[in-house]
């Protein structure tokens, strides 16, 4: 019973752990997982900093079906080391993308469920290792026609190399909890002042991370709502219209990246960048509810294109 | 790192046919539980590893009244301690019982 409520449509995905979030995404009892918990690959570094291991060291691979349709699903668990990559959780990852690029037979569907802080400390060289790794192995996996799509709605985010990874994805879809970003808020600051970036200061943290921001400015392709049906709803409108990874799409991703810093770049914050984008009232954004919002973004011709 | 096994004989093997659960996440004040059908009938067995030493009679005691509980004979139970509370670490054990009590 108690994990039907945590799993059911209106549950909260953000609150929702790796394997509530697969439960709540895909078909009822169709998930398979591979190198599940009682297989005990665990990290094995860990315990040399005497920090306790996962049994599945933070992700969860299978696949499963949504709505019908096959699909393999990577889950990073935020609450555990922050959902860092690692060797272990790494290598899951990678393993599966390349599992995609290189078998037909298996679905040539990816979806990322995004939850990481970036890398683990710990595991440095390897979890750097992995996240390089997983991007050439997303890249390739693109070109030999696999459709990769990130879901971030987590608790620690996206950031780091997640955030690398979320960016090289073919779709993505964002809730407003969920944060894409590469440096973390703390890190800006400690670098580059206060004066560039007030950690301290969360209504401005949320609006410039914030989905709601990446789903305005063309980082995300969908916006969620914070619920398992959300971002089954998200996932499938995305998966029906991927556009092709080739040179036209990479050329017009450029050109978005270069029009954005021309039109935004005298910009200090994310609110006068919604009013660049033609929002009449931008500080109306913050209390939007999830309806009014995603009517909003589907209408901003900018924050809907084929470039990723 | 400490490791602590207890191994118990239940009142009888748990019912239900599921072979594996886990149950929680290595969290600050969670913990992970995996549980295996893989024992004799009534035979019991926890494994723990825990960052945080010195708590072996808490945990004993903890395990002993879950087991008198529930009577999981059959399993093989381990846990990853993330240095969970005793109440969280029986709300867990008893969450994952009733997992593999599912037909």
């Amino acid at each position: 019973m108690m994990e039907d409520v945590a799993t059911s449509d209106t549950a909260s995905w953000f609150q929702a752990t790796a394997r509530q979030r697969l439960a709540g995404l895909l078909d009822a009892n169709s998930f398979t997982e591979f190198l599940g918990p009682s297989e005990r690959v665990q990290s094995p570094h860990l315990h040399l900093f005497d920090v306790p291991s996962a049994f599945d060291d933070g992700v969860v691979v299978g696949r499963g079906k949504l709505d019908g349709k096959d699909v393999l699903v990577a889950a990073q668990e935020g609450q555990f080391m922050g959902g860092t990559f690692a060797e272990v959780s790494g290598a899951k990852l990678v393993g599966l993308v390349r599992a995609a690029r290189d078998h037909r037979n298996l679905p040539q569907t990816v979806l990322l469920l995004m939850d990481s802080g970036g890398v683990r400390l710990q595991e440095g060289n390897a979890g750097e290792l992995a996240v390089a790794e997983l991007m050439r192995a997303i890249v390739q996996a693109r070109c030999a026609g696999v459709t990769v799509i990130a879901l971030v709605g987590g608790r620690a985010g996206a950031f780091g190399g997640a955030g690398l990874t979320t960016a090289t994805c073919a779709r993505v879809a964002v809730s407003e909890q969920g944060r894409i970003a590469v440096s973390g808020p703390e890190v800006i600051e400690t670098n580059k002042g206060v004066e560039e970036f007030d950690a301290s200061d969360k209504a401005l943290v949320w609006s410039t991370d914030g989905g709601k921001n990446r789903r305005l400015l063309g980082g995300a392709d969908a916006f969620a709502e914070d619920s398992m049906e959300g971002f089954r709803a998200a996932a499938k409108a995305l998966m029906a219209n991927v556009p092709p990874f080739d040179l036209k799409t990479m050329q017009g991703e450029h050109e978005r990246l270069a029009t954005r810093q021309t039109r935004f770049g005298a910009c200090d914050d994310a609110v006068s960048m919604w009013r660049v984008l033609g929002i009449r009232e931008p500080e109306a954004i913050r209390d939007m509810d999830s309806k009014d919002f995603t009517g909003l973004a589907n209408s901003i011709k900018e924050t809907n294109h084929d470039a990723r | 790192m400490q490791t602590l096994r207890f191994r118990h004989t239940a009142r009888r093997r748990l019912s239900g046919r599921k072979d594996k659960a886990i149950i929680g996440v290595v969290a600050s004040g969670d913990l992970e539980v995996l549980l295996e059908r893989v024992l004799p009938e009534a035979a019991c067995e926890v494994d723990i590893a825990t960052p945080l030493r010195g708590y072996d009679e808490t945990w004993k005691a903890v395990v002993a009244e879950f087991v008198e509980r529930s009577s999981p004979g059959g399993l093989r139970i381990s846990i990853n301690d993330g240095g969970a509370r005793p109440d969280t670490v029986y709300l867990r054990l008893m969450q994952g019982a009733s997992l593999m009590e599912a037909v």
